[in-house]
């Protein structure tokens, strides 16, 4: 662990959040914490509401029951667009990037709660809302160069490779300056080198920009190595909290991962 | 050969035309995917509005800038009353509540203002260029080509206004993928409404293209129908598909009344272009620059 970051308080508080599709049930009664400046993963056998979970963190579904506290703000019902609004970026495990659209303009569109000028001056494409362009365009250049795409700069994403758009994915969020970033399963289908690409990128940002990670992982050798806390679950309930080797010990992690014996 | 030229730059001046409509069809089609039936009638009520303004004693330019107000009105009621309560619903209930609000606007649009044919004078006669008819003798209408002009200056706009700013690249954003979208903090409300009003300043131009060499009548509306085979040729998400299939649609049309018309004996040009869509729908049905949609079955 790098001696420049230093975790604080609790920045996200998921209390006793339920929720349910119809009669499926997806999370249970979940509660844990994210402190500032962590790297806090969420781990689970296939359907054990990991994905579900996120998208209550960042307003995609609202949950029947509990509560989403961020910032110290209690907050009942969120939309993506102001949980956006609040400091919260995200990608996803299939890739949502916009794909007929080039890098650049993919990175851009993260900041575009940043940008103030109205539309009237951008559709008379006037002064403040040309320099305001290019003050933002910097922005996003610093962040095309930490991830190194600098070379696949004006290409369409959808002709990128996989590994590459999930780079680009990790860096639209980016570039929203974001507090808390969400990261859906971001090594998933990836082969070893782009798994170490990727490791090293979430170190840094965590490092360097000291932004606060909430990761979905698959990968336990992964999860392992880059996060402070994991939290484990399993049908939808919480199983396990804590370092990655108090959850590595835990029975009801084994027996989850590996089934009981009988 | 002279004679042939003469047809082709007439039909793709119409053509121009026709790319205007579909313009206005592609630009909500591609960041809400609608298919806004309603765009006919936006033309008319656009064209209708600026006349009226102007025989209230108005003059020109400020009859534009009310119409477009009105336009610009026409596209938060639509966004809140139609829109917005619609919202993840499925694409056909989308278009079946188009072609209500066609028909309101329609209403609307005779109940304020008649049901009278008017006439609109841009100033601009519809005469041939004596300049060319002199030198090469060629039957080119001035009318068409200010009219060309316009429609390219617009395009020009929209093409900076899409790709250059950040309200253009959200409208793309939206177009291309609702979640990730609203992700990244875009709201769509906000894009759809900006959307209709860029939809309805395209039908004022349109408006009053098609007003001033028609006259402003209901007949405008049926617009939309000749928009179909544009935009069938085009690609319905394709802004430069508008373009190119505007020109094919008014090329061939005309090429086709003058060439094979007499085999047949004539009038085919209200026609052919739809025949020509048949044609692309079995061979290429995303069109010329669609989308080419793969789906995983």
């Amino acid at each position: 662990m790098s001696e420049g970051r230093r975790i604080g308080g609790p920045l996200l508080e998921v209390e006793d959040v339920s929720l349910a599709f119809g009669g499926v049930v997806a999370l249970q009664g979940v509660s844990f914490d994210v402190r500032e400046h962590e790297v806090r993963a969420i781990i689970g056998p296939n359907g054990a509401g990991k994905s579900s979970m996120l998208n209550v963190i960042n307003g995609v579904y609202h949950p029947q029951r509990g509560t989403v506290v961020f910032k110290g703000r209690r907050r009942r019902r969120v939309d993506p667009h102001e949980a956006a609004k609040q400091g919260i970026a995200r990608t996803f495990q299939n890739i949502a990037l916009f794909r007929g659209m080039s890098v650049l303009d993919n990175l851009m569109t993260g900041r575009n709660l940043k940008m103030k000028r109205n539309v009237l001056e951008q559709a008379l494409y006037l002064g403040p809302a040309r320099r305001e362009e290019l003050e933002h365009r910097e922005k996003v250049e610093a962040v095309i160069d930490f991830l190194e795409i600098q070379h696949v700069r004006r290409t369409p994403v959808g002709r990128l490779p996989y590994g590459m758009q999930k780079r680009v994915e990790l860096g639209r969020a980016l570039a929203a300056e974001p507090e808390l970033l969400l990261l859906d399963e971001p090594m998933a289908g990836m082969n070893v080198e782009e798994k170490q690409d990727m490791s090293r990128f979430i170190l840094d940002v965590n490092d360097q920009m000291g932004t606060t990670i909430v990761l979905i992982e698959h990968d336990m050798s992964v999860v392992m190595d880059l996060s402070d806390r994991v939290v484990v679950l399993d049908y939808g309930r919480k199983i396990a909290d804590g370092t990655p080797d108090e959850v590595r010990r835990d029975r009801r992690v084994i027996d989850a991962y590996l089934g009981v014996a009988h | 050969m002279q004679f042939f030229f003469e047809v082709l730059i007439g039909g793709l001046l119409a053509g121009v035309m026709y790319s205007l409509v579909a313009l206005g069809f592609v630009l909500i089609f591609k960041a809400s995917g609608v298919f806004n039936f309603a765009q006919g009638a936006m033309v008319f009520f656009a064209a209708l509005t600026t006349v009226g303004f102007t025989s209230m004693g108005a003059p020109f330019w400020l009859a534009v800038a009310l119409a477009l107000g009105v336009m610009a009105a026409l596209a938060f009621l639509t966004e809140r009353v139609v829109l917005r309560p619609l919202v993840n619903q499925p694409q056909i209930t989308l278009f079946m509540a188009t072609i209500g609000l066609a028909f309101v606007i329609e209403g609307v649009a005779q109940l304020t203002w008649g049901a009278n044919v008017r006439a609109l004078d841009l100033g601009v006669a519809d005469e041939p260029i004596e300049w060319l008819m002199d030198r090469t003798g060629m039957n080119v209408s001035k009318f068409d080509l200010v009219a060309s002009g316009i429609a390219a200056g617009l395009v020009a706009v929209l093409a900076v206004f899409f790709n250059k700013t950040r309200t253009g690249r959200a409208l793309r954003a939206v177009a291309d993928d609702h979640q990730a979208a609203l992700a990244v903090g875009i709201s769509l409300q906000r894009i759809w409404v900006i959307v209709w009003i860029t939809a309805g300043f395209v039908a004022l131009v349109t408006g009053l293209l098609w007003g001033a060499r028609n006259g402003v009548q209901f007949a405008l509306t049926f617009l939309a129908l000749k928009a179909l085979p544009v935009l069938i040729l085009g690609g319905l998400d394709s802004i430069a598909g508008a373009i190119v299939g505007g020109l094919i649609v008014g090329a061939s049309e005309k090429l086709a009344e003058v060439y094979l018309g007499p085999y047949v004996g004539g009038g085919i040009e209200s026609w052919f272009p739809y025949l020509l869509a048949l044609g692309f729908l079995l061979v290429r049905p995303e069109g010329l620059f669609g989308e080419r949609r793969i789906d995983r079955v």
